[in-house]
Parts: C-alpha cells; structure tokens; sequence
C-alpha cells in the first residue's frame, strides 16, 4: 500500500508527534553524508545521523581483523571535527594507515580500556561529553541495555558514536544478529580489487552491507575503500548490476575519485 | 653537599659519636665490599683502611632530607606519605595506584626514580606498616609485594630487627635464643611483657594488622585546604557526595584569590576509628572549575570504605599551579575546536594515564618502531608519516611466522600458510626493502626485511615480510612473517 500524496500532512504530524514521545526534542538532528549519493539516499536524513550509534562489524575473517571495518571507521571519524577518542582493549591501530584514510595522528587519542566493562564505560562517557568529532570503540558484546545508553548519551550529545564490533572467536561473531539500539548497522567485507594490467594489487574494494538502518531499509553497496580524505567511491549498484566503464575500472589515483564526484 | 660531594666509587662513612666513643655509623657501597661494617669504632677503622674518607654524620640534615624525599613522593605517587626515620618512607597506596598503572608498576617507577636520583632503594608494599617496613629492609628482593593475608607466612622467616623493637629488647630476646619473628610470635605473651615491657606485643600486632598504626603525613607548607567536621560521623554516599560538593566552591574560591588551579587533589576522610581513608584525583592541567573537580572526586565515593563513619573530611590541593587565562577564539576566526582536557581527566581517574594516549611519527622505516606513545594532550608534533606506501589498518603486536613458498630473490610468495589455513596468493605489491637501524644496535647492521602487500583470492589483503633479502644469508633467517592485516 503507498501513501497517497494528500495523506503527506497527516503522516507529517503523525511522525512530529512520534518524535516527541520518544522524547527527541525538536533540535534538527544533523547527518554527515558520505558523499556519494547512493549511499546517502538509502539513509534517513540523506547521510549518517549525528548524535547516534552506529556498529560497524568485518564480515567473514575480518570479524575477528576488524580491519576493514577500522578502517572504514576512519573514514567516517575524518570527516568529522575535532579530536577523535579511539578506544580499545588490546591495541593493534596503526597510526599511518589511519592517516592514509584522511584521520592524522594528531586527532586520534587512545583509550586502552582493561576490560569490556571499561570499553563501554569509556565510550559513554566519550559520548557524554560532546567536544569530540567522533568516539569509536572496539565492543565485543554489546547488549541491549548498554547499546541503549550509549544511544542516550549521543542523543543527548550529539556526538557521532561509532563502535566496531569485534570478536575473538568466529563463534561468537553471532551475536551480531542481537537487537541493539544502535541508529545504523553495517557489515564491511572485502572484495576482491579489479586486476590491473600490470602485476600489483588495485585499489581496495568493499562490500558495504547496510544491515539495519533505524527508519530506513537495508542495501548493499560495493564501494572503493575510503581515500586519503576518508571519502568512499561507489563502484556499481548491487553486485553485477551496473556495468562500468573500462576507465573508471582501472581509475589510477585520488583525483579522478574527485573529478567523478564533482560531475555526479 | 652539592659540588663538594666525593665521587660515588670512594670508600666512604660517616662518623658520629655512640656514647663517648667515636665510631663509624654508616658507610657507603664501597667501603662495604671493602668489608667495614657501621658500629666499628673509628680508631680501628682508620687503621685498616688508611685511604678510607671520613665525614661528619648530619642526623639533623639527613631527616630534613629525607622530609623533602617525602614531600615530593605526596607530590607523585600518594596523598599519605610519612617519614620513617632514620631511612624509610612509608606510603598509603591505597586508592592512588590505579594513577600509576597498578601496584607492581608503581614500586617500579619509584625504584627507578630514586636510583636516576643516586639513591639505591628497597621498597616492599603490604598490608600494614609494620610488615612493609620489615620487608623493605630484611627482604630478599628490592621488590616485594605481599598478596592480601599472607602477611603472617612471609613475616615468619625475617629476623626480630625488622619489627622496630628498642636495641635492648633485641639483645635480650637474641641472648633468650630467638632470633626470628615466627618463632617470637608463637610464644607466650605475659612472660615477654614482664620482662621486655609492652612494646613487643604492640610491635607484633602492628606488624600482623591486628591493631591499626595510623599514618600520620606530612603536609607541605601552607596548602591550600578546606576542611570539614561532623557534629554525626556520616557514612552515606549521597551524604559524602553532598560534603564534598560543599568543600569544592571553598578552595576553588581560595584558588581564584591565588591565581591557581589545582593539578592533584587529595581528599582525606578521617573516620571515627582514627584510620583515614584518601582519595586522589589528578588532572592533566591546572583546573579551578566547580562542577569538573566535584564530579571526579564523587566518581571516586565508591571506593572509600566509610566503616563505622567519617567524622571529618579535609579537601587539599597537593599540586597547585599557576593558571593562565586563555584567550577563546573570536567568531571571525575560525570556530574553535572544544576543549576536551576535563574528559582526559575523567577517563585518566578511571584508566590510569599510562593508558591514554596518542601515536606520534617517528623516523623509522621499521614498522614497529615508526611511531610512539606521547600523553594525550601533548602539544601537536611537526612530524607525520610518509604518505609513499599503502599501510595495514591492523598491525600485529608481534609479527607472526607464516610458512610461504616464494621463488628467490624478489618474488612474492606464491601461498602462505596462517593459522592453519592456506592462502593462494593472486596478485602482490613488493618488495619495499627496510634496513636495519645500525646506528641503533651492531646486530641490525647487515639485517633486511622485504615486505610485500598480497591479496588472496578471496580477496583479503595482508603485509607479509620475508627476515633477509632472499640472497644474501647474513641479512636474515630468510623466513615469512605475517604483520598487518588491510581493510
């Protein structure tokens, strides 16, 4: 059933006053868009809502790496302002490549927490505060309740709250699929990068899994890893779906990522 | 003694007079291995060691000394610091060790301190005074630490000296034939205090924890503090939160008329049963600000232990500084990044400051040691990293051995083997040479690592380095190393 055009009030003033019960007060809720347009239209707001939670989990290995979920973290903190809290329990972030996705050691302080309990303790009061772009930390369990308060501290806030669901084990990597308060859910696998005519490795790619979005739907997108300003480039839309020009394959630097955005 | 002072290797002792005779009361390492022991009358001392140095005991300078010692210790480590003449320092760790990344790092730290300062030092941390005291001088080890109850099983073994008993009760417990603690704590208590009096028994106790031995601390001159007395011992939380947020406006009102902000606050809870209980705060700059230094002293309430009620609660500023005034940013400027020292100090109370931190660059070609750990709100560094070559996101705290199969001398392995699974290589980036660091360590001098970025085919990226340079034998074992991981 589709909403018919003369109900548009009617649903306006139903979602105003949703809003209102769940207790959101009537400040504009601020998004930080990616930057690419086919992301940003799936999410509600037209990007990643400030003031919220959102996970960011590896799917198969990088589960347990978080690799590719870091660093796709790290491109989302660099395009925020001001200093950025990373928080962890074993440390294993290495300072230069953060910079190569645009978030310069000078902005990052570290948190190395002794247990989860800690992490979480950390994270809220990381979110509490409010003077921070962004706060990340590396959770592995996040429970309802405590998914719940970190969401109340960012509303409170407004502070972009990025937490990069790691675990130990394989086995334990199920609990992702818990009900958590978090706004967005997204699940970073790597893909394999396009061949290049000569022996090398090509540029990164990312299957980009939107798993849940609170007010929003799911979507899949294959993406090129963040640049050297954190910004992503989507390659097509959902796997084999878009066939791409021969030179936008093989897209040698940064400048042409640019010049593709700027004519999109 | 400054400039005059002898040069360490000399055979030293100091001299001072016990009675009417003239003997050597402490001598320094060397004239220890020379084999002169304190108690040697001096007339025999200099007629065996003719080259032995001889100088005045300075009782009165050495406990002015050993004053400053302390000061500066309640300045660092912990609000209860007291002297323990004539040698000894005693501490109060309680609730200040989380400060310095727990206990064991904490003695570490001290003995490092004091050993960069040219003294050498035992430190032992126990349950109570009297067992810490023992241990520091009659232990083993330079460092002890006694597990909670063991206190009575180590105590056993040390000899009587250790309990601070007066020389004569010493000499006639020996010439009664004990000479240890264990043996001198099983015996019957009415017999020894008729003939030694009550101090062995009171010594015993102290040492064992079974009757408390208040430290009473030093206080630095003229602090700036604010104190509070009970009509009722109070013991609730809400009731201690509610005091403390009435002391804090009081010395941040005395603070503001001296221009300072506080750096270490100490807040001393004195309980009707004369034990005090502290809790220490530190920030990473001067603050004067109400709300800030209430709400990290009331995260603290959860560690004091009220037992039967606080009937006085004293608010101190151990380390005050010279607060300037900053000037904030006009709107036509660019807007201001907010200032987030006040949730460092939160999170440094809570983690420790070892713990916080950020990653500076380094010079070095050597992963591991291209970058290192400066305190989070040290000022911004020129230096950054070289932007030449893609970096894994994660980097392995200890590079990881993989078995690989690579042809000689520059290829890219073909697969690798990690953690039990095989990896087919597809396509690989390589190799980038790093050299040893040979102005660091003769053994680096002829050391290589060729790191290579590979992809697998299904797609995950890792850093793998081969130890040598695939010719040469003596630039390495020639064996894969895994040692980041790409996103």
């Amino acid at each position: 059933m589709r909403a018919s055009p003369n109900m548009k009030p009617a649903l306006e003033t139903l979602r105003a006053a949703i809003s209102r019960l769940e207790g959101h007060t009537n400040r504009r809720r601020s998004v930080l868009p990616f930057g690419v347009r086919e992301i940003d239209s799936r999410l509600p707001g037209g990007g990643l809502a400030l003031g919220a939670l959102h996970e960011v989990a590896g799917g198969g290995n990088d589960a347990l790496h978080g690799a590719a979920a870091g660093q796709f973290v790290a491109g989302i903190a660099a395009r925020t302002r001001g200093k950025v809290l990373w928080i962890v329990t074993r440390q294993d972030v290495f300072g230069p490549a953060l910079k190569q996705a645009g978030l310069s050691g000078r902005r990052v302080i570290y948190v190395e927490a002794a247990s989860e309990a800690d992490v979480l303790a950390c994270f809220e009061e990381g979110l509490r505060h409010g003077g921070l772009g962004a706060v990340v930390a590396d959770v592995a369990r996040l429970s309802m309740t405590a998914s719940r308060r970190l969401q109340l501290a960012a509303e409170t806030s407004g502070a972009l709250g990025l937490a990069i669901r790691r675990w130990r084990r394989q086995t334990e990597a199920a609990d992702f699929g818990q009900p958590t308060a978090s706004a967005t859910r997204w699940r970073v696998s790597v893909l394999p990068s396009v061949g290049l005519p000569v022996p090398g490795v090509g540029r990164p790619r990312w299957l980009l899994e939107l798993i849940r979005a609170r007010a929003g739907e799911c979507a899949d997108f294959e993406v090129e890893a963040c640049d050297a300003k954190g910004r992503l480039a989507y390659r097509s839309c959902l796997a084999g779906g878009l066939a791409l020009p021969a030179a936008l394959a093989n897209r040698p630097d940064q400048e042409a990522v640019g010049a593709r955005r700027a004519r999109a | 003694m400054g400039h005059d002072a002898p040069a360490p290797d000399l055979p030293l002792a100091l001299v001072g007079r016990e009675g009417r005779r003239r003997v050597v009361l402490s001598v320094d390492l060397a004239a220890r291995r020379l084999g002169l022991r304190p108690g040697t009358p001096v007339a025999k001392a200099q007629a065996l060691y003719p080259d032995l140095l001889f100088m005045d005991a300075d009782p009165e300078g050495d406990r002015q000394g050993l004053e400053k010692l302390a000061l500066w210790f309640q300045n660092r480590i912990s609000p209860l610091v007291a002297t323990d003449p004539p040698d000894g320092l005693v501490l109060n760790t309680t609730g200040a060790d989380h400060l310095h990344g727990g206990e064991r790092t904490m003695l570490i730290n001290m003995i490092h301190r004091l050993s960069g300062a040219g003294f050498r030092a035992k430190a032992a941390l126990a349950e109570t005074w009297g067992a810490a005291h023992a241990l520091a001088r009659y232990g083993q080890a330079s460092l002890t630490i006694v597990p909670q109850g063991d206190v009575a099983s180590v105590l056993s073994d040390l000899p009587i000296e250790a309990l601070r008993l007066p020389p004569r009760s010493i000499e006639g417990l020996i010439a009664l034939g004990v000479s240890r603690i264990g043996p001198l704590a099983a015996m019957p208590r009415a017999p020894l205090t008729l003939r030694f009096g009550p101090d062995i028994a009171r010594r015993l106790d102290q040492a064992f924890g079974r009757v408390n031995e208040a430290i009473i601390p030093i206080r630095p001159v003229d602090p700036v503090q604010v104190v509070r007395n009970f009509a009722e011992p109070i013991a609730a939380a809400e009731t201690i939160a509610r005091s403390i947020g009435k002391l804090v406006p009081v010395l941040c009102e005395k603070l503001d008329e001296r221009g300072q902000g506080v750096r270490r606050l100490d807040l001393l809870l004195h309980r009707v049963d004369s034990r005090t209980e502290a809790v220490r705060v530190a920030m990473a700059r001067p603050v004067r600000d109400i709300k800030c230094l209430t709400r990290l002293l009331c995260e603290k309430i959860e560690t004091i232990d009220p037992g039967f009620g606080i009937e006085r609660m004293v608010l101190i500023a151990a380390l005050a500084e010279p607060m300037d005034r900053r000037q904030t940013a006009s709107s036509l400027i660019e807007e201001e990044e907010s200032d987030v020292s006040d949730l460092i100090d939160t999170l440094a109370n809570r983690v420790g400051t070892h713990a916080l931190y950020r990653f500076a660059a380094v010079e070095s070609d050597l992963p591991e040691r291209s970058f290192c750990r400066v305190p989070a709100l040290a000022p911004e560094e020129a230096k950054d990293w070289p932007d030449h070559w893609p970096r894994p996101t994660r980097l392995l705290p200890r590079p990881e051995p993989v078995q690989a199969m690579a042809e000689l001398p520059d290829q890219p392995p073909l697969f690798f083997i990690w953690r039990g699974v095989r990896r087919k290589v597809k396509c690989a980036d390589g190799p980038e040479r790093v050299f040893g660091e040979w102005w660091k360590d003769d053994t680096e001098l002829t050391i290589a690592r060729d790191y290579f970025r590979v992809e697998d085919t299904s797609g995950e990226r890792f850093w793998l380095y081969r130890a040598g340079d695939g010719e040469h034998g003596d630039t390495g074992s020639q064996a894969w190393f895994l040692h980041g991981i790409f996103g």
